[in-house]
């Protein structure tokens, strides 16, 4: 994956105030480990740098004429009739005018490079993860491998992993700051989204879209490593897990919960259809909890790691 | 026979809701037995319950939405201290289902009970004397949009104490609003709460809108319109073309809800992408509705107390104007992440900027009115000040989360919290602030305490920056909206510094009480030169203060702008007093009954007592049949009267 890295001289004490600020932020998404992650950072600092050297003149402005021309300042000249200036008419319109002008074309441009749905170029084949969101766990299908797991994805290193999500109840949406990219994962539908971890670590992940009572609890562990950890994880899984069917799915799904991890193995083919597809079956009558039993099997996030 | 409703639905086990509610009870308790002992209930109907008068019913918008700022408020530093205290294994004192229930609140009561409100309010008491109008064009009607708004305020704050409010957050985006999802009491509260007040809002938009356009004083052509008037012609139009579709979104899901249809459901081919967009083509004028009115405050507050002209009149109409088109082709930007494709995000990342142009422009007219001015640096100009400075930042953050990849790592993050509170707090809301202070000496006759007004605006000043710049941090840090706990204890430091600013701003709102009860006491002392105290330019301050029910008893003559101002200039020509005869609208009942019957149905509708809602409709169609026949509704001040009238008034100002 071609990469620039790029650096900006800090331009002005205000934009190098604001940068030791924002670098002062341990994990998140200006720390990126990863090639997505570090162009939308990228992109956020080229539209940010040229709107703090807009906008500082103008708060100074606001701060100076307000004081210049207060009422007690007899130095100040009063101009009772002034409200209109040609040049000046112009002008105010121009700034906003060439910096959206530029600002815009960022937009489009970065729109269509970071789209999540263009696949990463690389020389290495991607490995599918199938996600399915669910209340209030992550469900992490290798369809390749015929392995899955709750609430721990697995990536190797330097690999595109191409992410297909959907979601087994309602809308939730999924994150990983120290990787960037987000896309929603919706009932019956598919989304799609490409990351890639450059730097071996354990990233957190997370609903970014509020999902009900266990919302808060609803994070992962993205373990990223080299391939031969990775293969090591997928023995690992096929090894402890259990079986995966469309019966237990079912079972998975109606239980509402958080944290903790499960492993998988074997999982069967097309289940992620099966996921799509039994989302847009729920009937009104489904098993759902009563408001107050929901919160009681609600648990403290399990630590795994 | 009750629906759903029986005993259980008040919390008796919630010593937090049980606390708040014998609280507001005992307060509604002894202001009945106020009124009661003054003897005030023949006053307090004919003179408020029932006016139909465009002052009034602006007053009470008003007081309205200071109240529900008071109880959004609540909400807001909840919120603030349960994150100040579950880091880690904490859990905090809210436990999430309650948790939920407070920001669905803090937002629907903020938008729709508290910004609403102010901004209607200080439209409707200005709009008609500043365009020199004696009200505005359907009296009627405006009383019956203000009962119905105070009716969805009442009915969602019943659900304080009887039930439970949506736990969805304050869009209640399907599916989790479904039934399968919210199968209790809360989403219809939300639903029913809103579409009441959201018919008062749109019958409001109609109102002002004919107003504005029908009511002008002779020879106020819409090129010497006010700004204030222009930018709430344009927030007007923005109701009538926006509201109709909230409320048909929200008909969709209560659809689903009560009668089992799919609209947005997850089975039966519902589609809930398809709400997401209606609401947001809502939402985003929405913002504009709420801004539009705000920034021709700052107009005319910077104009007034720079002793100039509004630097770039031609520009801020056209501006204004632009803003309201463009308003309604930027809606996507709220969900980027939703996964459109390149093109759609492109696009609306485009058409979001483009909006930044027209208010840009608006930021230098303010700049270059107060150039060449002599500023007095009054409690209104602090906030505008204030506003300047703070929104420029908001600005700044919205046009960078515009950026279709920024957004997708920013996106429901505490970053864009911190956004759109700059833009709302930073400008919504001091705007409010700064009219009020600025039109209350019009409304009352009194000016606010200054020295209170100042300090209440340095502590939300302190307290704005305080509370949401650590959120812009930890939106980098990865922290996402609605956390009801987090383990992350990098996060702690932050949330404790935005709790301060939380307690800056409770102190600046105490300030606030402090400074209307102190000016109310002391009202004889701030009375003077009310009629014109600011040394202004508009209509408004050509009458007295407050003014009488016709608003002027002899309709003015415009001709230029800043009317007011001009003829200030003039010689004082010998005013003729010809007095011809006014029609007065007679009070009306109508908006109070409807508004009973409103909250009895919309009650009887969320318990599913289906018997309650169809007699209040019932009951409501006797009353608009009546009304209708109802012939007598002016009454003829004869010009003996109105002279009396004026000269009483000359007398006491």
């Amino acid at each position: 994956m071609p990469f620039q890295h790029w650096r900006k001289p800090a331009l002005g004490a205000s934009v190098a105030i604001a940068c030791a600020w924002l670098s002062a932020c341990s994990e998140g998404v200006l720390d990126p480990k990863g090639p997505v992650g570090a162009q939308e950072k990228q992109l956020l600092l080229e539209a940010l740098i040229p709107m703090l050297m807009v906008i500082t003149p103008i708060i100074l402005l606001t701060l100076w004429f307000a004081w210049w021309f207060r009422a007690s300042n007899a130095r100040a000249k009063y101009r009772p009739q002034w409200e209109y200036s040609g040049h000046l008419e112009f002008s105010i319109w121009m700034i906003p005018l060439l910096v959206i002008l530029f600002l815009g074309s960022l937009a489009w441009v970065g729109a269509h490079q970071l789209d999540p749905y263009r696949p990463l170029v690389s020389k290495r084949k991607p490995v599918t993860v199938e996600v399915v969101a669910m209340d209030w766990r992550w469900l992490f299908i290798y369809p390749d491998q015929g392995v899955a797991s709750v609430n721990e994805l697995a990536i190797p290193v330097g690999t595109p992993i191409s992410l297909h999500l959907t979601s087994a109840t309602v809308m939730n949406s999924f994150f990983v700051p120290s990787l960037g990219g987000q896309i929603y994962a919706m009932p019956g539908m598919q989304t799609t989204l490409s990351l890639l971890a450059d730097e071996p670590g354990s990233y957190r992940g997370l609903s970014a879209q509020f999902s009900g009572d266990g919302f808060s609890d609803m994070h992962f562990q993205v373990l990223a490593t080299d391939d031969k950890a990775f293969n090591a994880w997928v023995d690992h899984a096929k090894a402890e897990g259990v079986r995966l069917d469309d019966v237990a799915y079912n079972q998975l799904v109606a239980k509402q919960a958080t944290g903790g991890v499960v492993y998988y193995s074997p999982v069967t083919q097309e289940l992620f259809a099966h996921a799509m597809e039994s989302a847009t079956r729920r009937s009104v009558t489904a098993e759902v909890p009563s408001p107050a039993s929901s919160s009681v099997t609600l648990t403290a996030a399990a630590k795994e790691h | 026979m009750f629906g759903k409703l029986t005993l259980q639905a008040i919390p008796f086990d919630q010593p937090i809701i049980m606390g708040t509610c014998m609280v507001i009870i005992i307060g509604i308790l002894a202001i009945l037995g106020l009124i009661t002992y003054k003897r005030k209930w023949t006053w307090l109907w004919t003179e408020w319950l029932t006016t139909v008068d465009h002052k009034r019913i602006g007053i009470m918008y008003t007081l309205l939405a200071m109240v529900m700022l008071l109880r959004g408020f609540s909400d807001a530093i909840m919120m603030r201290s349960q994150q100040a205290l579950a880091s880690g294994n904490a859990h905090g004192f809210l436990p999430p289902e309650h948790y939920d229930q407070i920001f669905s609140a803090h937002g629907t009561i903020m938008i729709f009970f508290m910004a609403m409100p102010f901004v209607v309010g200080l439209m409707n008491f200005v709009v008609p004397l500043q365009i020199g109008a004696r009200d505005v064009a359907f009296p009627v009607l405006n009383s019956v949009s203000f009962w119905l708004t105070a009716a969805g305020a009442l009915l969602i704050n019943i659900s304080l104490g009887v039930g439970e409010f949506a736990r969805t957050g304050w869009l209640a985006y399907p599916p989790l609003s479904e039934l399968p999802f919210s199968p209790g009491v809360g989403v219809d509260y939300y639903l029913w709460s809103l579409q009441i007040s959201g018919v008062g809002t749109l019958l409001s938009g109609v109102n002002l809108v004919t107003t504005i356009l029908k009511l002008r004083a002779p020879g106020m052509t819409l090129s010497k319109m006010p700004v204030f008037s222009w930018t709430a012609l344009a927030a007007n139009m923005l109701i009538v073309a926006a509201f109709p579709v909230l409320t048909a979104t929200f008909a969709m899901l209560l659809l689903d809800r009560y009668l089992g249809m799919h609209f947005f459901t997850n089975d039966g081919g519902g589609n809930p992408m398809m709400y997401i967009n209606l609401i947001w083509s809502w939402g985003h004028p929405e913002v504009y509705i709420l801004i539009l009115p705000a920034f021709g405050i700052f107009s005319e507050v910077i104009a007034t107390f720079s002793r100039k002209p509004l630097f770039g009149y031609r520009s801020m109409v056209v501006a204004t104007m632009a803003i309201t088109l463009l308003a309604f082709t930027t809606w996507l930007h709220h969900f980027f992440t939703m996964g459109s494709g390149a093109d759609v995000n492109g696009f609306f990342g485009v058409t979001t900027m483009v909006i930044a142009i027209p208010t840009g422009v608006k930021i230098f007219n303010w700049l270059f009115t107060m150039y060449g001015g002599r500023v007095r640096f009054t409690s209104p100009v602090l906030w505008t000040i204030g506003f300047m400075v703070t929104f420029t930042i908001g600005g700044m953050t919205g046009v960078l989360m515009a950026v279709p990849p920024a957004d997708f790592v920013l996106h429901n993050s505490l970053f864009l919290i911190a956004h759109f509170h700059n833009v709302i707090i930073g400008g919504v809301v001091f705007g409010c602030f700064a009219g009020l202070t600025y039109w209350f000496p019009k409304a009352f006759g009194f000016r606010l305490h200054e020295g209170l007004g100042k300090a209440a605006f340095w502590f939300w000043f302190v307290g704005f920056y305080l509370a949401f710049m650590p959120l812009y941090v930890l939106g980098f840090m990865g922290m996402t909206r609605r956390m009801n706990h987090y383990d992350d204890p990098a996060w702690l430091p932050y949330l404790l510094v935005a709790e301060c600013g939380a307690v800056c701003i409770l102190v600046g709102i105490l300030l606030q009480v402090a400074q209307l009860v102190w000016s109310i006491r002391k009202r004889d002392q701030l009375s003077v030169d009310a009629r014109d105290p600011w040394d202004a330019r508009t209509l408004e301050w050509s009458t007295t203060s407050p003014p009488p029910a016709y608003n002027f008893a002899l309709l003015p003559k415009v001709e230029g702008l800043d009317a007011y101002w001009e003829a200030k200039q003039g010689v004082n020509a010998p005013m003729h007093k010809n007095y011809e005869p006014i029609d007065i609208p007679k009070n009306s009942g109508l908006g109070f009954f409807t508004s009973f019957l409103a909250v009895v149905g919309g009650f009887g509708m969320i318990w599913h007592i289906v018997w309650m809602g169809v007699l209040a409709l019932f009951a409501f169609l006797v009353l608009l049949a009546w009304w209708s026949w109802d012939e007598h509704d002016e009454y003829e001040l004869k010009p003996s009267d109105i002279a009396r009238l004026e000269r009483a008034s000359l007398l006491t100002s």
